[in-house]
């Protein structure tokens, strides 16, 4: 039995009816298209669904999209605009912090909702906000140098690299 | 390193970093086609069992379940090794191990498909279930398969080179150690996922998330009888590999042989579970290590024993088997060496190759060992390994043929970066140092089924528009091998990586690429890239030449233009070059290809080990030991690693860094255990690997020492760095606390029992107390180089003429 549901992803509002039990990272993924959006165990253990919620990082394989009918949904899909790359994406790629790049949607997501809230974290904050997020790629060092670089871009700090 | 290098040496962004910084790189499970079904596989809840029925009845009414796959409809076996294909797409008279593949069913949707398959019901005749290598080799029968070499024994090998118990006997000291390596698995965040899908030619086309396309390519149309040019594999890029995607699957074939019974696209993605099932990851091994070695600190000889925990399949285990023997000797020079190898089946899912293949396991064991021989020497075991170091350019005892080896100066930089000297056996007690050493193959020089063929092939389409199409086999799983590819072409035709279009990993459309293991890629496509990449510049040249009325040796390709080296301000832009030779030729298309240098290892066993070129790493782990809890902490690793020439050296840090992060994982936490028959921690959450709160830091050295194998000198780099991160750990926990934990992964209760037995007076280790008795059977006898052998094995050990000059 599906239902009807009305959410802002991206800052459109979308409507698609799906089952009640139907997860967000399933209702993005295959009901919407939103594949960027990945998952690695579907019950909450890995971070990779991660997406913001409120501006907040939220694990969409344990969202229903009934709960989030009010909120303002971010994907990767939504983090650049107009074709121009979130500091945090150019950051990423410029770095090497995304190998095999499966994770990374969700580091950024996550990575992205801790500089709203924190614009120059220290490196154990920037260790403690991506603690949920599992990469075995990259050993996670890459990906601090790129929020750090992203952060102070974010601040009109731009180093010469 | 001082070269005029363009972009090779450069630390330039992958060429899809954008892609998968946006959610725009598409993995297998990102595939959706209109009409598609998905598929589920029933899996054996019996670790070992006969299959006595199964009852679709139930499932067969459920609304929405379109097709079942049971096992008798693909009856032909397959295994990525030709001496052991003895897995089937579906079980088909019997189980052997929970989680093995039984029946198959697609319905409309992944919810249908998971509710029908839970319908299914499968009667089992329960078997005695062989659970532990010494169950294994207790049990005569029921054997596990029918083919081993004896009762549950797989596979049985023994190589010696040169007299060793001679050796050993006039050695000042022999060390005789045992170690236990549990086994551990990649855990790749995305779960293999295939979709298939027939057209209606009658042609089937796979998407896989697979490391070797070319594999999946042959087992597929082998298992569904049908002709190989009518098949067609992709593999999409790879959501972490480690090794774990390597192997042909059940659910790639499955999902296949379900598309052509429906005629619809058909998914197979599996879970987070099904993924432990899948495994093929690390071997558990139990080692025995007799080292001899004289009192100034030279190594007599090696005598080294290794008993493999295989699982229920062979997998790549006949190799992994001998992996575990083929690279001691790559590191030191070890006159004489004896190695002996057994691995056992077992009730659990098949191991195979973790990043490292079968040889961090033994280099555990033998860096330990090294650590444990210079503390009885006295002497610092930086100084024992820098003594015994192998030679560059040199035959080992195993005729594994050293190029390029600067583990002289990767040592060196790991004790000066670490500040070595003011700390090993001077921090205060609980903080330690620890040392190893270790060495790796640039790709192996045998395939992997026998074929006189290229390892690798490159195709390139030059277009008018001064755009360039790179078509190779080889598959990016992360390692930035697509990136490989656009830098070299790049590099010789003088043009932007941005203006190479990469297609990859397509049976179709690329030249065939053996696939991404045995850290083979940047090598073997690279040369491949190389040769492709100068014809084309060859047919430019040509071109321009013939125009300018020059000779070619006087053109130089940069910046996208063609120069007059005698008059730089004559230039030609490359697309109006391509342009030129396309009139003068015709159209534009090159192809370079890839095969290894013949091995000096003719003995049987000797196609294990062989490379065009190693690397080597040496490795420094700081720690800290809590001695009431036993938790051990690790602050910073020091990692150099000789990689030839970094072909980019911001990926070649990240290959490094994540290396060390795997090791740091395999040392102290991750571990595959059972309990009662079933794998104990089948989810992430139980199966614990390092999160940010867990890693350490890293400094990274990178050591370039061309070898003339490599393309531009380059070495492997992705898997050489995890191996002496776990023995180096180890080391420093006995530097820290004084005791020896002989075995992977070192959990606090290991190193409070190593604690308490120090403390009871009881040797201070904590490791596996016995080696089973086992008969490795014949021993293949190898004159090593310097006593007069030419590479194969002979009947008799000739007379000892000439001993090696040190």
């Amino acid at each position: 039995m599906k239902q009807l549901f009305h959410l802002q992803i991206n800052g459109e509002g979308i409507q698609v009816a799906a089952p009640v039990q139907k997860t967000l990272l399933e209702v993005l993924r295959e009901d919407l298209g939103l594949t960027g959006t990945k998952h690695g165990c579907e019950v909450g253990e890995c971070g990779t669904c991660t997406v913001l919620i409120d501006g907040k990082p939220v694990l969409s394989c344990l969202m229903l999209p009934v709960e989030c009918q009010d909120c303002e949904i971010v994907t990767i899909e939504g983090m650049s605009l107009a074709g121009r790359l979130h500091p945090l994406q150019e950051a990423f790629a410029e770095l090497g912090a995304a190998q095999c790049g499966y994770c990374t949607p969700g580091f950024l997501l996550a990575a992205r909702g801790l500089l709203e809230g924190t614009a120059a974290p220290s490196r154990s904050e920037i260790e403690q906000a991506l603690a949920g997020n599992l990469c075995r790629c990259t050993g996670y060092l890459k990906i601090y140098e790129a929020v750090e670089l992203a952060a102070l871009r974010m601040r009109g700090l731009d180093p010469v690299t | 390193m001082t070269t005029n290098y363009k972009i090779i040496g450069k630390p330039l962004p992958k060429v899809d970093a954008r892609a998968k910084c946006t959610g725009e790189t598409k993995f297998a499970d990102d595939l959706f086609f209109p009409r598609m079904l998905f598929a589920k596989l029933v899996r054996s809840t019996q670790p070992h069992a006969l299959i006595r029925g199964i009852d679709l009845s139930r499932a067969r009414r459920m609304e929405g379940v379109k097709a079942f796959l049971l096992g008798n409809e693909l009856p032909i076996p397959f295994g990525i090794l030709p001496v052991s294909e003895d897995e089937h797409a579906l079980c088909i008279d019997k189980v052997r191990f929970v989680g093995d593949p039984v029946a198959a069913v697609a319905a409309v949707d992944e919810e249908t498909a998971e509710e029908a398959a839970r319908l299914i019901e499968v009667s089992y005749e329960p078997l005695e279930p062989i659970l532990s290598i010494e169950k294994a080799l207790a049990t005569q029968s029921p054997q596990i398969h029918d083919y081993a070499a004896e009762g549950n024994i797989h596979k049985k090998v023994a190589l010696q080179f040169g007299d060793v118990e001679e050796a050993l006997g006039d050695s000042d000291f022999v060390l005789d150690d045992l170690f236990f390596y549990q086994g551990s698995t990649h855990l790749p965040m995305e779960q293999h996922s295939a979709a298939a899908k027939l057209e209606s030619d009658g042609k089937l086309t796979v998407w896989s998330s697979t490391q070797t396309p070319h594999y999946v390519h042959r087992a597929v149309a082998k298992v569904l009888e049908m002709p190989a040019a009518h098949v067609r594999v992709i593999a999409m890029p790879n959501g972490g590999g480690f090794g774990g995607k390597s192997d042909p699957f059940s659910h790639e074939i499955v999902a296949a042989a379900l598309a052509r019974k429906t005629g619809r696209p058909v998914k197979i993605t599996l879970t987070r579970e099904e993924v432990f099932y899948c495994h093929r990851g690390r071997h558990p091994v139990l080692m025995r290590s007799r080292l001899g070695i004289n009192k100034d600190g030279t190594i007599t000889g090696l005598d080294f024993q290794t008993i493999l925990d295989g699982g229920a399949y062979g997998s790549y285990g006949v190799a992994s088997t001998y992996y575990t023997g083929a690279l001691q000797t790559v590191s030191y020079q070890i006159p004489r060496y004896r190695f002996r190898g057994a691995r056992v089946f077992t009730n659990k899912p098949p191991c195979g190759p973790k990043r490292g293949h079968g040889t961090p396991q033994p280099r555990f064991g033998l860096e330990i060992q090294m650590d444990k021989a210079a503390e009885r020497l006295g002497i610092d075991p930086a100084e024992l390994r820098l003594k015994n170091l192998v030679q560059p350019h040199s035959l080992t005892a195993n005729w594994m043929r050293v190029g390029s080896c600067a583990l002289r100066e990767c040592i060196e930089k790991v004790l000066q970066g670490s500040g070595w000297s003011k700390k090993f056996r001077k921090l205060p007690t609980g903080a330690g140092v620890g040392l190893a050493c270790s060495a790796y193959i640039s790709g192996a020089g045998l395939p992997i089924y026998w074929n006189d063929m290229p390892q690798s092939g490159v195709q390139l389409k030059l277009d008018r528009s001064g755009g360039v199409t790179c078509f190779c086999g080889s598959t990016d799983i992360g390692q930035g091998s697509d990136s490989v590819l656009a830098y070299i072409v790049a590099e010789i035709l003088g043009i932007d990586p941005l203006d190479i279009r990469v297609v990859t990993a397509d049976t179709d459309l690329t030249p065939v690429d053996l696939g991404s293991y045995s850290s083979r890629v940047t090598l073997m496509t690279g040369n491949a890239a190389v040769q492709a990449a100068e014809r084309a510049r060859a047919i430019l040249f040509d071109a321009v030449s013939v125009k300018w009325k020059i000779p070619k040796s006087q053109l130089i390709a940069g910046g996208r233009k063609i120069f007059d080296a005698e008059d730089p301000a004559r230039e030609i832009t490359f697309a109006a070059a391509v342009q030129l030779a396309e009139a003068m030729f015709g159209t534009i298309g090159t192809v370079g290809s890839y095969k290894p240098p013949a091995s000096a290892a003719r003995y049987k066993g000797g196609g294990v080990g062989p490379s065009p070129a190693y690397s080597f790493t040496a490795c420094v782990a700081e720690v800290n030991v809590d001695v009431e809890t036993g938790i051990v902490t690790v602050p910073c690793i020091w990692i150099a690693h000789d990689l030839g020439q970094a072909i980019n050296p911001l990926l070649a840090i990240g290959q490094a860094e994540g290396s060390v992060y795997m090791g740091l994982g395999e040392a102290l936490m991750e571990e595959q255990v059972f309990r009662r028959n079933v794998h104990q921690i089948p989810s992430m959450l139980d199966y614990k690997s390092p999160t940010t709160m867990d890693m350490c830091n890293v400094v990274t050295y990178l050591v370039e020492s061309p070898d003339s194998n490599g393309p531009f000198g380059a070495k492997e780099l992705g898997q050489g760095p995890l191996l002496p991160v776990m023995p180096a750990i180890c080391n420093a926990v006995y530097d820290a606390v004084g005791v020896r934990i002989d075995e992977i992964p070192i959990t606090p209760e290991k190193v409070l029992k190593a604690l308490r037995a120090k403390n009871a007076g009881k040797p201070a280790r904590f490791g596996p107390g016995e080696f089973p008795p086992l008969d490795f059977g014949e021993v293949r006898i190898v004159p090593p180089p310097w006593e007069g052998g030419d590479g194969t094995a002979v009947k008799q050990p000739p007379a000892v003429f000439r001993m090696r000059d040190d």
